[in-house]
Parts: C-alpha cells; structure tokens; sequence
C-alpha cells in the first residue's frame, strides 16, 4: 500500500464536500418536484418553485445551493478486508476538508464551544464528526446466531446504505455537511416501555410541530430507534443519509415510516413553515436492539436541501462518485 | 429577472427615507428590493448589544438580512461574493428591540420568522419581518450586485456586511405592524391538528 492510497481519501474528500454543497441527489430532486405538483397551497407552491429554480441555478453557476456549509460529518463503510491504515483515512479526510474550505474558499464554521474562536478550516477537535462501519463480506451476517434464529438480530450491522457498496478491499465515503438551521432541529427522548409506539409516535410528530418553519421545510426526518443515548442519536443521523424513497429493512419499521409521513404531511406546516400540504418529504427511520426498560427515540431533522455525496474506493485508489 | 416574479410583487428601495413607510405593509403581501441590504448575525449582535461596541455604518431606515456569507477576500477590507444566503432568525429574536429602537432599523429579511415577542415592537415602531426562501442561496446569490461594505471583520463571517442588490426576492411579509404573523397562524393549526393525529395514530 502507497502513500498514493490517501492522497486519493483526501482529494476524494475535497471533492466531495464541495460536490455535496453544489449537487443535490437525484431522489431529492424528483421528490421537490413531485411536492410542487401535489401541493395545493399558493404559498407553498412558490417557495417550492423558487427552491427548484435555486437548484438549477446552482447547477448552472456551479455554486453552492445554500450558504451554509454546514458542520462537516463523514460517514464511512469499510469493506472487511480492506487494508487501508483507518488513522491514516481519518487524517486524510480531515485534510480535505481543510483543503475545500481553504481553496474553494467556504465559509468556515467550526468555533470552540466556549470562546467561539472560529478555526476557518471547517474541522476542529472531534470535526470532521467521524463515523465507521464495517460492511460483512457477501452472505456472511457477522452474528454468533445465538438470539434462535432471528437473523435481523443476529447481524452485527444493519443493511449496508442504498447505492454502490464499498469493495471488500476498499470503503465507501459518505460526506453530509449538516446545515445548522436544521441540525439544531435535533432531539432525543429516552422514553420508557410503558410509553409504547404511540409515545414515539406523539414525540416525532411534536419534534416536527416544535421545529415549524425553521429547519427549512419540507424536511426529511431522520429518526433513531433503541440503543442507547449516543447510539440512538447516531442512528437519527445515519437515516438522513438513506435516500428518498428507500425503506427500513424491517417491515414493522418500514410500516412506521409510511405511517409518519402521511401524518406529518397533515399538519399543515408546509414550505419555509407559511403553510401547504409538504411539511415532510420523507421520514427515515434506524433502529437498534434496546434495554428491556428503554425505548429511546432521536429525531435529525434534515432541510429541504438535503446536501450528501458520496465515493467508492478501492484498494487501488480509484474513485467512483454519486450520492 | 427571476422566473419566479410576478406581477402583484411590490417594490421597496433601501434604505428608507421614510420611516413609517412599512407600516401600510400586510401579511402575505410579497415584495422585492433594490438598494442596500445589511448583513447581519448572532455573533455581530451580541457584539453591539452585549458589548456595547456601535458600528460606523448608518442603520436608520435599513433593511437588515440575518445571513453569514461565503466570500473570497480581494484586500484590505475588501470581498467578492461566493455565496450569499439566510439564515435562521428565530435565534436573534432578542435584538428586535434594540436593532429598532437604537438602530432605526425598520425591516428583517430572514428565514423562519422571529418570535411572537417581536410582534409589539414591530407595532411600536412600523417595522416589518420578511420571509425569504431559506436554502435558495445559490439565486440569491445572482441578486446581490456587489459587497460594498464590511465592518466587525474580526468576527468573520459574522461581521456586519453592506450588500447592494438588484431585483431582491421574492419576499413575504411573514410578521407586519399590526399584530398578523402568518408562523403563529400555522403553528397553532399545526398544533391543533398534532393533537387530533395522535389520538388516531
């Protein structure tokens, strides 16, 4: 392995934190202009419009479609026999962040909490925020079967996320620059068992009544189920990453998923919170194995400019772009 | 011209030479800008109002936008657009006050409105919240002719910029001078309906 390997991770990250900011996925783009011919309400109808001409707009200016560059968040999917030197990736990663932001330029986001000195590079202690999976080789679950039989418990992992799976010998870089308009919209509950689905039903609706009109609707609503506290508001995260249109692997959960979105698209809310039937394009929900007396929820609003990109790359150093 | 004007928009030139010019303005009325837009954020204003250090620029009779751009500096106090946007305003509902009162200030562009607490100091004063899309920074970006001014750079990008612009929006009166903020009007149907959801659900 050569020290080409990273240079490779870092451009790769250069590239796609400024191609996240530019670009939107596809999914997202057929679900706006599904919104835009579905809504009823004059005002939500124009901001749905004016959204769409400001993605082409982007397109066409090859500019950033919204100012905020957001807190940078790196999700990774290594393949499990990948050879990278993961210390190695991280400071990679780290160093393309630093690089778009310099060379773009992009505004730079990230102060310390207390003195609020800005570092001007996007990244920071903890920033970028890191995430690691390991994705099974092919037909291996990775469990010690020992829960009698319940392969969806058994597996280590949930599903690997929708698109291009990273090679067994290489990884997948997600990039999410999180807006804050939309990552303040974030919540955690630690419910208890005795508040049932319908608890966590009432929480994710009121987090999306208590957000309104300022995580920029319409949102996709990224939801944690079980684990614990940390875990649970990781997972909230990871379901901001899922595509439009995608379903949980479970079809109890995927059932919830259908269920929210038809509710949350009752509450009126609707583009930019000035009202319309489009408060929710989707809601995508991740779920873990939880404490017999847990039932915790985590709710990762997402904007309507729902920024991610993402890169395939192999042991040789090639890399694959898409969302 | 953006595709999206159309022909009931009003239009308003900035600054003010009137100060009680908004106060015809009604909620739901959309309207565009020519002239200058001040640039303006959290960090800015906990430095005027919660240190006490006044900036050089006239503020009487302005429109302020709550944002923090992207720009490429040029020289000495001097940038160029990158990308310009808006931000959530909800998180300087405080300074409505003093921005109003101690500022001249008569107008807000932002995104998401601020709180019910600023309604009686818009009435106090004539003054008026408008609703820019929140995300379309790339279009608005086209809108703004040039950075003319910046002060606070120390706190960049949270200084106090001077943008002029060109055909800016469009906006909506979102909160006006006579109590209407269409954000309560659906908050409280939305509450109203969460209610009704979760005793189905």
């Amino acid at each position: 392995m050569n020290a080409d390997i990273y240079d490779a991770v870092e451009e790769a990250a250069k590239q796609l934190y400024i191609r996240a900011l530019k670009v939107l996925p596809p999914d997202l783009k057929e679900a706006l202009a599904r919104a835009r011919a579905s809504e009823t309400d004059e005002s939500g109808r124009r901001f749905l419009d004016i959204m769409l001409e400001n993605i082409a707009v982007a397109e066409r200016d090859e500019n950033l479609v919204c100012q905020d560059t957001g807190t940078v968040v790196f999700w990774l999917e290594v393949g499990d026999e990948c050879a990278f030197n993961l210390a190695r990736v991280t400071a990679a990663v780290r160093k393309g962040t630093e690089r778009a932001t310099v060379e773009h330029p992009l505004r730079p986001n990230a102060v310390h909490p207390l003195t609020r000195k800005n570092t001007m590079t996007n990244t920071g202690r903890h920033l970028p925020a890191m995430h690691y999976e390991f994705v099974p080789a092919a037909g291996a679950a990775g469990g010690s079967g020992a829960s009698g039989g319940d392969p969806a418990a058994d597996a280590v992992n949930g599903p690997a996320l929708p698109g291009e799976q990273a090679p067994p010998d290489g990884l997948k870089l997600h990039c999410l620059p999180k807006g804050s308009g939309s990552e303040n919209m974030s919540f955690l509950k630690m419910l208890i068992p005795a508040d049932g689905v319908a608890g966590v039903k009432r929480f994710i609706l009121e987090c999306i009544v208590e957000a309104g009109p300022k995580p920029c609707p319409p949102t996709i609503v990224g939801v944690g189920l079980g684990g614990t506290a940390d875990l649970c508001a990781a997972l909230a995260k990871r379901a901001v990453l899922r595509p439009l249109g995608t379903h949980n692997d479970d079809p109890v959960v995927a059932a919830l998923e259908d269920e929210l979105l038809a509710a949350a698209n009752e509450l009126g809310i609707g583009p930019m919170g000035l009202g319309g039937r489009t408060t929710v394009l989707g809601v995508n929900i991740e779920h873990a194995h939880t404490h017999i007396t847990q039932n915790p929820v985590a709710v990762n609003l997402q904007c309507w400019a729902a920024r991610r990109a993402s890169a395939v790359v192999t042991a040789a150093g090639d890399v694959t772009y898409g969302f | 011209m953006s595709d999206t004007t159309t022909a009931d928009e009003l239009r308003l030139t900035f600054p003010l030479t009137d100060l009680d010019a908004l106060r015809e303005l009604r909620a739901g009325q959309t309207l565009r800008i020519d002239g200058h837009v001040i640039g303006i954020r959290d960090a800015t204003q906990i430095a005027m109002f919660d240190r006490g250090e006044k900036p050089a620029m006239d503020l009487t009779g302005a429109v302020l936008i709550h944002t923090a751009p992207n720009v490429r500096k040029l020289g000495s106090g001097r940038y160029e657009k990158v990308c310009i946007g808006t931000t959530t305003s909800a998180r300087m509902n405080r300074f409505t006050r003093g921005l109003m009162e101690q500022y001249g200030v008569r107008a807000i562009i932002g995104k998401g409105g601020l709180l019910a607490d600023s309604l009686p100091v818009l009435r106090e004063f004539g003054g008026v919240y408008l609703a820019i899309t929140g995300g379309a920074a790339a279009l608005e970006t086209t809108q703004i002719e040039e950075v003319e001014e910046v002060e606070f750079e120390e706190l960049m990008p949270e200084c106090l910029w001077k943008f002029r612009v060109r055909d800016f929006g469009p906006l909506v009166v979102a909160m006006d001078s006579h109590g209407e903020s269409l954000y309560e009007t659906v908050t409280a149907g939305a509450r109203a309906k969460l209610e009704e959801l979760v005793a189905r659900l």
